[in-house]
């Protein structure tokens, strides 16, 4: 079993710092180090450190590859310029999600692609499976390691560990820098809700990054605090709150769908009717009312008696000390304000449909 | 890993210590660390009749639910309410402020299923 998972550049470092390996998407990777509630903590508050290298890395280039990529993305890329990114959705034709990723144009006809692990080849394939000619999709993924540097502290650590060689980019930017060991993409996005950073590099030069980032003091966190912190701000996750079944009207994320844009996208056609029908279920946030045991994914989500939904992610909230949840509902119970019940062991705990993010800055 | 010898254990890494009218449950240092941080404890009600590898209580993390065993059949007669209010003591505490609950055991109630403290290591080692 294990020999046959995926390892990042990182595996041996992630052991000698006890980490809790478990299996994400074929990789063999970190659930935790010294504990979730410690990491979440070190984001919220300082910087902590994450190895997204298992996250998939896809470069689109060649003539013309910009008008054509955004016909198959959500997204309105003609809004970005050089050096500049957005988050973005890759839809079927029947409008479900296939991913949602980060897209940075780092020319007029090369962009940079930054998927879900768990997506990469079936992105790909879908890619090419729609490319014209002079188009070329190439997965970088094994060629890449990466790092979310991530917390109030991480741009003091950035210009740390950089000797200030290099600016930060502005958010939701990129820069490309040459180092000794090769090139380095710094990215300004983040799954957290906090400032930080994103550092892309050769696998080999991964180790070397790591080691500076955690002597500038970033904690190292593992995918337990990840999945605590996106979840606290209401980010979706996909395989979870993203699916084929569902849209991204569904979850909520109108914003990052360009209905008007000039050539449409693949999907498109599907939403537009979704959105003037009206009447479809929402990605609801929920929030648990007092004290009581964690929702999970899966639990049902009850009006009365009336099984509305499960969720389909949910936690603790370690800032809040509440449980947080999201959950697919019918549209007239999506209302902030709606109460709500969740059962938990045969018992229906009450809550709450809430505004998202779950914790207000 | 911290194994008192003076307490016996079920496979399923809870402990019992007896104490002359009732027996004190709790989980093992071994399971609190494996658990990982403990964010949530439901106890079962006092006055219930449990038998040995009833499921009585649950112990929740950030991560997973985890069913809890009592070791021996008997009357649940006390619950440790300062551990529903702060669930960490399982961590810092498991075999001292983190214990779960009472159990009222009849007398000659047979614990030769459980194990001493070294038998409990090779287990789990």
């Amino acid at each position: 079993m294990a020999g046959s998972m995926k390892e990042s550049p990182l595996h041996a470092e992630h052991l000698r710092l006890g980490g809790r390996m478990v299996d994400f998407a074929g990789w063999d990777m970190p659930v935790q180090y010294a504990g979730i509630l410690r990491e979440h903590e070190a984001v919220r508050t300082g910087a902590g450190v994450f190895d997204i290298s298992h996250m998939g890395e896809v470069i689109v280039r060649g003539g013309g590859s910009g008008k054509w990529l955004n016909g198959m993305l959500t997204n309105d890329l003609d809004q970005l310029g050089d050096g500049e990114g957005q988050y973005t959705l890759l839809l079927n034709e029947a409008g479900g999600v296939i991913d949602d990723l980060i897209v940075y144009r780092l020319g007029e006809d090369e962009l940079f692609l930054v998927v879900n692990a768990a997506r990469v080849e079936e992105d790909v394939r879908w890619l090419r499976g729609f490319a014209v000619d002079g188009v070329e999709v190439d997965n970088c993924s094994s060629a890449f390691g990466a790092l979310a540097i991530q917390g109030p502290s991480a741009v003091d650590l950035f210009h740390g560990i950089t000797a200030g060689e290099v600016a930060l980019p502005k958010r939701n930017g990129i820069v490309r820098w040459n180092d000794e060991d090769g090139e380095v993409m710094i990215c300004r996005t983040g799954y957290t809700g906090e400032d930080g950073f994103e550092l892309f590099c050769g696998s080999a030069a991964t180790v070397k990054w790591f080691g500076r980032v955690l002597r500038g003091g970033g904690e190292p966190c593992g995918l337990g605090a990840r999945d605590t912190l996106r979840l606290e701000m209401g980010f979706p996750l996909n395989g979870s709150d993203l699916s084929k079944e569902r849209t991204p009207l569904q979850a909520g994320l109108g914003f990052f769908v360009r209905l008007e844009k000039a050539g449409g996208f693949v999907g498109r056609d599907v939403l537009a009717a979704e959105k003037e029908a009206g009447g479809f279920d929402r990605l609801a946030a929920i929030q648990m009312e007092g004290k009581g045991p964690p929702p999970r994914p899966r639990y049902g989500v009850f009006v009365g008696e009336e099984r509305i939904g499960e969720l389909t992610s949910g936690t603790m909230s370690p800032s809040l000390g509440l449980g947080i949840g999201l959950a697919y509902v019918p549209e007239e119970n999506s209302k902030v304000g709606t109460d709500v019940a969740v059962e938990v062991r045969g018992r229906k705990c009450p809550a709450k449909v809430v505004k998202k993010p779950f914790l207000k800055r | 890993m911290n194994i008192p010898s003076d307490l016996k254990y079920a496979e399923s890494h809870e402990w019992l210590a007896e104490d002359p009218d009732a027996a004190r449950v709790g989980i093992t240092d071994h399971a609190q660390s494996e658990l990982s941080d403990v964010v949530y404890v439901e106890l079962p009600e006092v006055g219930r009749r449990v038998s040995a590898k009833e499921s009585v209580a649950v112990v929740e993390s950030v991560k997973a639910a985890s069913d809890i065993y009592s070791p021996a059949p008997g009357e649940i007669v006390e619950v440790n309410d300062k551990v529903e209010q702060d669930p960490s003591l399982i961590n810092t505490d498991p075999y001292g402020e983190g214990w779960l609950f009472k159990l009222k055991m009849e007398e000659g109630t047979d614990l030769a299923g459980l194990f001493d403290g070294s038998g409990y290591e090779s287990l789990i080692d």
